[in-house]
């Protein structure tokens, strides 16, 4: 594979129109879910300006090396899961640094976050980051269970490991779409989909209406700041993942926007709808009825 | 409304009258985990350990001053307004008057009020009603962890003078002595929208900069701390909590 | 309640009962009556809850009264057990192996009055008070007042007002307000 030195401002480009429409389109999901309340909700920039004013504080207290390295890991692998699969399929300009294997990097990238988060929060010693980081892992590591199975599933079924063969695989209507070719496999992901997107029903990790707020007790500032970057780029990012697996990818920035929006809009629809779950019973919910679906999805195929 | 607070203000006289020291009937012993103590290394040294001293930091608080341009500060100050994290701890009665500004009707939320569960995110302290020494200490405490531009804001007239608890015991009756406050919203207690006003107040003070407690703060830091130190008759904790 | 009343007495020579309601009786009792009266109570007469634990301080007698009030839950009646202590060494003994609860009611009196309580547990701990090297603040020689005004500063500028005399001044201004 030839190196072209463009691709550096071209994923710096794809970067920088992901963020913006992270940050546009987390504050409209919490006005949509406010509106369910008969509120307003928060203004559609307040989260340019939650940044900006978390940049801003004068003052910074580190723990320690890890608390350092805990949100740079966070945002290495938002950033590292975007970049490794092809935003825009088809485009010169936003295929980025997809490659033949890109799948499995996908997959780790997915996790590494959360591994480098339960490091930072550790070395922070606060007792709520910890409890905080055992209650994120076991809850991550069991809704990574589904959607691993039903990734397998569909390598299997297209014969690769390159998302971008995948989406080729799909093109030519929207019956070609894995959605409707191995309907198990996406239920399963979906399910899992839940999970990671620390939304109700499955959001008791980081909620802030928990007294034990998670892994970021201890951090603020710049350190908070460089978290919620990563909290709209990582969400985009593993939703650009389930596009290109399971709806056909997208073929321009139109049909992106409009197909993240959607997958992010029933994650919400189902948090405004159901209550929240504790930790077990997440565990058990996904290990119950997700996980026979990507089991049933692997011997389908 | 507060052209009468700021004429109150002026009647103090410049020497305040220094409450005296009543003799205490009782010493309040140390507790258990902070009394100095001598252990044994697993090598055989002896060391000789003093909670207090040795496991926090004994560093006090620095003045921070705007580091950029004008420009830019006015900028950051804007953000700051418009971004108020209010720490979600309810000293007294007044917390009751907070939560309907999270329900539909008052919706805090339009103005970049939001609640945060723990002090390093939070950078407003709203000191909700009364405030008794032992809340006073948390309240320091959670004072002290927040990060450098702070705000406090005092609800309700027990933070101001007293309000109905002015003879009582164990409530303090003066929230600035002890914290250096922004803020004063009057009323027993305030409603909603007093407090919505309030914080509009609040931002135009933050907007013009005015708003540096945190800085007050740092400058008469032995100030604050003796009057704490008056009140807190068990003082078992640094003298600064990072 | 009539006739438990009357077996009572019967049974533990007491002195009268106080009829407060149908369903609500006091009595007096000594040191040692005290205890075998709450388990006959707690135990054979179905009062086994353990209402409150209070303390009421008479300076003017010089003695403390305690007030045990026990409930019974299914006839919805209650018995206040009182017991006179003297002020000055003010010490009884525990209930807490009859009612768990009792310990932190004797905690609370212990930091509050000043009556100790001894084998109850944790009770010489601070309770609600922290760092208190005063006079217990219940105790009705400990001016309240005094103590605020010493220990916090007060804000000028603070004036209090006859509730009854300003609303009449503020509602009916034409009247005559001397009076």
């Amino acid at each position: 594979m030839s190196f072209e030195w463009i691709m550096i401002p071209y994923s710096l480009l794809t970067l920088f129109i992901v963020i913006n429409y992270g940050l546009l389109l987390t504050a409209l999901m919490q006005k949509i879910g406010a509106r369910v309340g008969r509120r307003h909700g928060i203004p559609i920039w307040q989260n340019y300006i939650d940044l900006l004013k978390n940049y801003s504080i004068r003052s910074s207290i580190t723990h320690g090396v890890m608390f350092y390295l805990g949100p740079v890991f966070r945002l290495t692998g938002g950033v590292g899961l975007l970049l490794f699969v092809p935003t825009i399929f088809g485009s010169e300009m936003f295929s980025n640094l997809s490659f033949a294997g890109d799948l499995i990097l996908a997959l780790y990238f997915i996790f590494f976050g959360s591994l480098g988060m339960a490091l930072g929060a550790g070395e922070s010693g606060h007792p709520h980051s910890a409890i905080g980081v055992s209650r994120g892992l076991s809850q991550v590591t069991t809704s990574e269970l589904p959607f691993a199975l039903a990734v397998f599933a569909v390598a299997l079924q297209y014969q690769t490991l390159s998302v971008n063969d995948i989406v080729a695989a799909q093109q030519g209507g929207v019956m070609n779409w894995t959605l409707f070719t191995n309907p198990l496999a996406v239920a399963a992901a979906m399910l899992s989909f839940l999970g990671s997107m620390m939304r109700p029903p499955f959001d008791v990790v980081l909620a802030p209406q928990e007294i034990p707020i998670g892994p970021p007790t201890e951090y603020h500032s710049s350190y908070l700041a460089l978290m919620q970057t990563n909290r709209v780029i990582f969400p985009i990012a593993k939703m650009v993942v389930y596009m290109n697996l399971f709806f056909g990818g997208a073929a321009s920035w139109p049909v992106f926007f409009l197909k993240i929006f959607l997958i992010y809009f029933f994650s919400l629809f189902i948090g405004v709808v159901f209550p929240r779950f504790r930790v077990e019973q997440s565990v058990r919910w996904f290990l119950i009825w997700a996980m026979p679906l990507g089991i049933a999805a692997i011997l389908v195929v | 409304m507060k052209d009468d607070f700021e004429k109150l203000l002026d009647q103090q006289p410049e020497k305040e009258p220094e409450p005296q020291e009543r003799p205490a009937l009782r010493d309040i012993p140390v507790r258990e985990e902070l009394v100095p103590r001598t252990v044994t290394a697993p090598d055989g040294q002896e060391i000789r350990i003093d909670p207090l001293q040795d496991y926090y930091c004994q560093a006090g608080p620095t003045v921070q001053t705007p580091a950029y341009t004008r420009i830019i500060e006015d900028l950051f100050n804007w953000a700051r307004a418009e971004s108020l994290w209010i720490l979600g701890f309810g000293t007294g009665c007044g917390a009751i008057e907070m939560r309907p500004l999270m329900t539909p009707r008052f919706d805090a939320y339009r103005y970049g009020i939001q609640w945060r569960p723990t002090p390093r995110q939070a950078n407003l302290l709203v000191i909700s009603g009364y405030l008794s020494v032992k809340t006073l200490k948390r309240a320091i405490r959670s004072y002290e962890q927040m990060q450098n531009p702070k705000y406090v804001v005092g609800l309700g007239s027990c933070t101001i003078n007293g309000g109905m608890y002015w003879d009582s015991y164990n409530t303090i009756k003066r929230l600035d002595d002890y914290l250096p406050v922004d803020l004063y919203i009057t009323g027993c207690m305030p409603r909603p929208e007093a407090l919505l006003q309030g914080f509009d107040d609040l931002k135009k003070l933050i907007r013009a900069g005015k708003a540096e407690g945190a800085n007050k703060y740092a400058e008469n830091f032995e100030r604050y701390k003796t009057n704490q130190k008056r009140v807190i008759k068990d003082w078992d904790m640094p003298d600064y909590s990072w | 309640m009539q006739t438990l009343i009357s077996q009572l007495q019967t049974r533990f020579q007491l002195s009268e009962f106080i009829l407060q309601r149908d369903n609500l009786a006091f009595v007096t009792v000594t040191r040692e009556q005290l205890r075998p009266l709450l388990l006959h109570l707690r135990d054979k007469e179905g009062f086994t809850h353990l209402v409150l634990l209070t303390a009421v301080d008479w300076i003017e007698d010089n003695i403390f009264q305690l007030t045990y009030l026990l409930g019974d839950r299914t006839a919805g009646c209650d018995i206040g057990v009182r017991l006179m202590l003297p002020r000055d060494v003010a010490s009884m003994d525990s209930i807490h192996d009859l009612w768990p609860t009792a310990a932190t009611y004797q905690r609370e009196l212990r930091e509050m009055f000043g009556i100790d309580f001894p084998e109850s547990p944790r009770v010489d701990e601070d309770f609600i008070l922290e760092g208190w090297t005063d006079l217990p603040p219940y105790r009705r020689d400990f001016d309240t007042l005094k103590y605020s005004q010493e220990s916090y500063v007060d804000r000028l500028g603070r004036e209090t007002k006859d509730p009854a005399a300003y609303m009449k001044l503020k509602l009916y201004p034409d009247e005559d307000n001397d009076g």
